[in-house]
């Protein structure tokens, strides 16, 4: 939760940098930004203050949650710290506002070099960039040159180059063509959400942010304020998201059980929570995730 | 189906009420339309629509200029933007954007700011007999055409850091929630909802959302609510019936429409219609150029058809309009003679055909007191002209055609 610090502006409270300091990998829950007006956004905070210059979201239909897309297996990595959230606005005068999209070659190899790097230890075999270059022909031209040039460097990696609206018009024809898609911030954030929704939602995707000197691995719904306390929740998001940091942290048989346990119960059907379709609590979910876990040692 | 269409010519034609009255260049009865080529599929997809006007006896001509991505000089945008100044209405193919060239232009971006068509309207309506994922929709998306982030200002600051300016205006923003509200009434649609990430740029979007909200205090009787750009996507694709009319900036607008396009059916049942105050630009609702269909004969001409309907109820042609439609909707819906693009085996030219015959029987049917209305003069200059500027093999069809349409004329 945001403090107010001296200067009268809310931040992080510091007891996160020095854990962060220590542990260099972290699991974080929903943060809520008021729209308009109000504090920056924490989240965004949080991903400058530790340069996660990249936020990964892999996206595969879960058997046993239907969803008008079958076989939906991509992933979308996004550039994590600049782009149009560098929060940089002006009044020029009453009634004209002009928002600054930063575009720097740093920041767009970064994430390109990562998107590469990711497909080929995840034995993926094509990187698309998205980019909208014939409008902003400066800024995600940096961007696709970026892209172009690493790709020259992984050519053992199939590269595509699309335009952000024709992405969107195939993904809801037919998802099944894309591989892993890198893009700078804004269509990330879109572009992320629209395939969090081909597979059932916000409530099952998780999600990593990575940065040079650690990561922080998120559940990406709202923080739902309705049904907080009532053990209704979906925890699958924030498991999924842990299981993607045991990956990172290189525990990947545990995070394998899990994975596996969390599907199976989820295939089943039996024990569900109510956006799953089914009327258990978040507790007896849980439970039954659990169960399985113990199961399979 | 095709009555809501007819809906749609009606706000149309309401726009001329709601704002100043647009010219037109109308010689004996018979409009002049400009015809932009563009790029890709472009000009073979507006010279069918040209067959087919000329099948159904629309009084429109066309003046034709190619303009593409290798045109793309001062001189031929000026022409091109004096042309439709001159006409007050256009018909365009998508202009290919060579975007890695040095001093690269959008056409078709700068067509849109200096001719000021500040709205542009994509119309998606579910259609039967075109598979899709998704049924029952209907949803207008009315998207901000002329800033936001295709304001086309951008600069260096050092090497390897540039900087794009979006701007927000209180004054378009405001001037396009009218629209939407007064577009929403004129159709009696029960609610608009304003994207934004105003979240995140809170000044830019959020001038944009506080426009929408005042001008939403103005129209108690229709709905408003507003949802972040990003849940929107998300929504669009998971339960996309609970959106009726949408409202929002340029990227956005671009973003969505394209989304719920395809989930329509694709880029070639989708027709759009760029709207000013003095001009309007019909084209196809993707803005896709559709480069690798090319000279393939399997592009979807049905969006440029519905397109071209679309402007004949902006001109009040409205007969025109709905016989068109009508057989194209036929064609794909009842006898679904479809292109590859929605599943279907046919040809370009099949659907073409397909559709001249469905048109064919309704025009010699019609009553010789529509053929009085126009006049001697008229149909001769009609003849001339449509000599002067269609292909060899037109010409062998036509003095038979003419002959009997003068026939009908006659009787």
């Amino acid at each position: 939760t945001p403090v107010k610090g001296p200067d009268g502006n809310f931040r992080l409270p510091p007891k996160i940098f020095d854990s962060m300091d220590r542990t260099k990998v972290g699991l974080k829950g929903p943060l809520a930004t008021p729209i308009g007006k109000g504090h920056q956004s924490l989240n965004l905070a949080l991903r400058k203050a530790f340069n996660l210059y990249a936020n990964v979201r892999p996206c595969k239909s879960i058997e046993g949650y239907k969803t008008p897309y079958n076989d939906v297996d991509l992933v979308t990595i996004r550039e994590n710290t600049e782009g149009e959230y560098s929060g940089i606005e002006h009044v020029i005068v009453d009634g004209v506002v002009q928002s600054i999209k930063k575009i720097t070659e740093e920041a767009s190899m970064r994430v390109a070099e990562y998107a590469f790097a990711y497909a080929r230890d995840n034995n993926r075999d094509t990187v698309t960039a998205v980019h909208k270059a014939n409008i902003m022909k400066m800024t995600d031209g940096l961007f696709l040159k970026c892209c172009r040039h690493v790709a020259e460097q992984n050519k053992d990696i199939k590269f595509k180059e699309m335009y952000l609206d024709t992405v969107c018009l195939n993904m809801v024809q037919d998802p099944t063509q894309f591989d892993v898609l890198v893009m700078p911030n804004l269509y990330g954030d879109i572009l992320s959400d629209l395939c969090a929704g081909l597979i059932g939602g916000l409530g099952v995707t998780p999600s990593g942010n990575i940065g040079q000197d650690g990561a922080i691995f998120e559940s990406v719904h709202g923080t739902a304020p309705d049904i907080a306390g009532e053990d209704k929740a979906n925890p699958t998001a924030l498991l999924l998201s842990a299981v993607m940091m045991l990956r990172y942290m290189g525990l990947s048989p545990y995070a394998q059980r899990i994975e596996m346990a969390c599907f199976d119960v989820i295939r089943e059907g039996r024990v569900l929570t109510g956006d799953l379709g089914g009327s258990s609590k978040c507790s007896e979910f849980t439970e039954e995730i659990c169960r399985k876990v113990r199961e399979s040692e | 189906m095709h009555t809501s269409r007819v809906a749609a010519s009606s706000s149309i034609i309401q726009h001329k009420k709601y704002s100043t009255e647009p010219h037109f260049s109308k010689y004996g009865g018979r409009t002049t339309v400009t015809a932009l080529s563009g790029d890709g599929v472009g000009p073979e997809l507006l010279s069918y629509v040209q067959e087919i006007f000329r099948y159904a006896g629309v009084p429109v001509d066309f003046e034709e200029l190619e303009i593409n991505g290798s045109t793309t000089d001062e001189e031929t945008l000026c022409s091109a933007l004096l042309s439709v100044q001159r006409n007050g209405i256009a018909l365009k193919g998508n202009i290919e954007s060579k975007f890695d060239e040095p001093g690269f232009k959008s056409m078709n971006v700068e067509l849109r700011t200096q001719l000021e068509l500040f709205a542009s309207i994509v119309w998606c309506k579910s259609i039967p007999g075109v598979y899709t994922r998704h049924q029952g929709l209907d949803i207008i998306l009315i998207r901000e055409n002329t800033e936001g982030e295709y304001s086309n200002l951008e600069y260096q600051i050092v090497p390897g850091c540039i900087e794009n300016l979006k701007i927000i205006t209180e004054a378009k923003s405001t001037k396009i929630a009218k629209y939407a509200f007064e577009f929403a009434k004129t159709h009696g649609r029960k609610k608009v909802t304003a994207i934004h990430k105003a979240n995140i740029m809170k000044l830019g979007d959020g001038l944009f959302l506080e426009s929408c909200r005042k001008v939403a205090s103005q129209y108690p009787d229709i709905e408003f609510n507003d949802m972040i750009v990003d849940n929107a996507s998300m929504q669009m694709v998971s339960k996309p019936q609970q959106f009726d009319v949408l409202v929002m900036p340029n990227l956005y607008g671009n973003i969505l429409s394209n989304i719920t396009a395809g989930l329509v059916g694709g880029y070639g049942v989708v027709s759009g219609m760029n709207i000013g105050d003095d001009y309007a630009v019909f084209e196809m609702g993707t803005r896709s150029s559709g480069r690798s269909l090319k000279g393939k004969n399997i592009a979807n001409p049905t969006g440029m058809l519905l397109a071209s309907c679309d402007m004949l109820d902006y001109i009040g042609c409205n007969k025109h309009a709905e016989l068109i439609r009508d057989s194209v909707m036929k064609v794909m819906s009842v006898d679904k003679v479809q292109t590859p693009d929605l599943g279907g085996q046919a040809t370009t030219l099949e659907v073409i055909q397909a559709i001249i015959e469905d048109i064919k029987p309704k025009t010699t049917s019609w009553s010789t007191t529509a053929a009085q209305n126009v006049s001697i003069d008229a149909f001769l200059f009609n003849f001339k002209v449509t000599i002067v500027n269609s292909t060899l093999e037109s010409c062998m069809r036509r003095p038979i055609e003419m002959a009997k349409r003068w026939q009908t004329f006659k009787e």
